[in-house]
């Protein structure tokens, strides 16, 4: 299980390879690599700023993880987050799930990324034309979380 | 109790402090809010029933009714918009 929040960019490539180096049990990696878009909310984005809660965030994402490998078999996880200035197109978010077949890697890979969103201690805050406004939570978000109760 | 609250994003824009220690006389979560909305002013706006902040106890998420235990870490934050 690889966490790590940081400012630097990550590169999917790299990190798919380093989940398989040295082994041969890996029959299916699924990613979810989540981008800063320059439209939010019918107004301009030109930059966000990523906020967090130093601590809980690896904590909660650790949790996540957890819970990912109670409900399915899966043989390696990585959870990367960003945080501080982004631009759009910029990559905020990258989930790697592996596991033997592609069944369990979709479905975990999805319910990370379901449960990031509604319980990892992030904040965006998007520099528009209008000004700088922080991200309301959306109730689709909730949602999508819920689901997999 | 003495406890250390902390504040994220538009909340601690809102209330212009990131983090500060708490003596109080309380047991819950709920009253840590209590206290702070008696301050008035944007703590009473900011944490009123209606809006929806989060409570989390030393780095998880609690309900309200939580206990807390001495030397709790408190942070009171906007739902997370992260991912």
């Amino acid at each position: 299980m690889k966490i790590r929040v940081q400012s630097e960019a990550f590169d999917l490539g790299a990190e798919v390879d380093a989940m398989r180096e040295g082994r041969s049990d890996i029959g299916a990696i699924a990613s979810f690599v989540g981008l800063a878009r320059d439209l939010n909310e019918g107004s301009g984005v030109a930059a966000m700023t990523l906020e967090h809660y130093p601590g809980m965030t690896e904590k909660a994402l650790a949790a996540l993880v957890d819970e990912a490998h109670s409900r399915w078999i899966l043989l390696d996880v990585t959870v990367i987050h960003r945080v501080g200035r982004l631009v759009p197109g910029d990559p905020i978010v990258l989930v790697a799930v592996a596991s033997s077949h592609r069944g369990e890697a979709f479905a975990a890979c999805e319910f990370i990324m379901d449960f990031l969103k509604t319980r990892a201690p992030f904040w965006k805050k998007e520099e528009t034309p209008q000004g700088e406004r922080w991200v309301e939570a959306r109730a689709s978000d909730d949602a999508a979380a819920e689901r997999w109760r | 109790m003495k406890l250390h609250v902390l504040y994220f994003a538009r909340l601690r824009e809102r209330f212009g402090l990131a983090e500060e220690t708490l003596e109080f006389d309380g047991a819950t979560a709920a009253d840590v809010v209590a206290h702070l909305q008696a301050r008035g002013g944007v703590w009473a706006e900011e944490l009123d029933s209606s809006r929806p902040f989060r409570v989390a106890v030393n780095q998880d998420i609690v309900a309200l009714d939580a206990a807390l235990p001495e030397h709790a870490e408190v942070a009171i934050f906007p739902p997370v918009t992260g991912g």
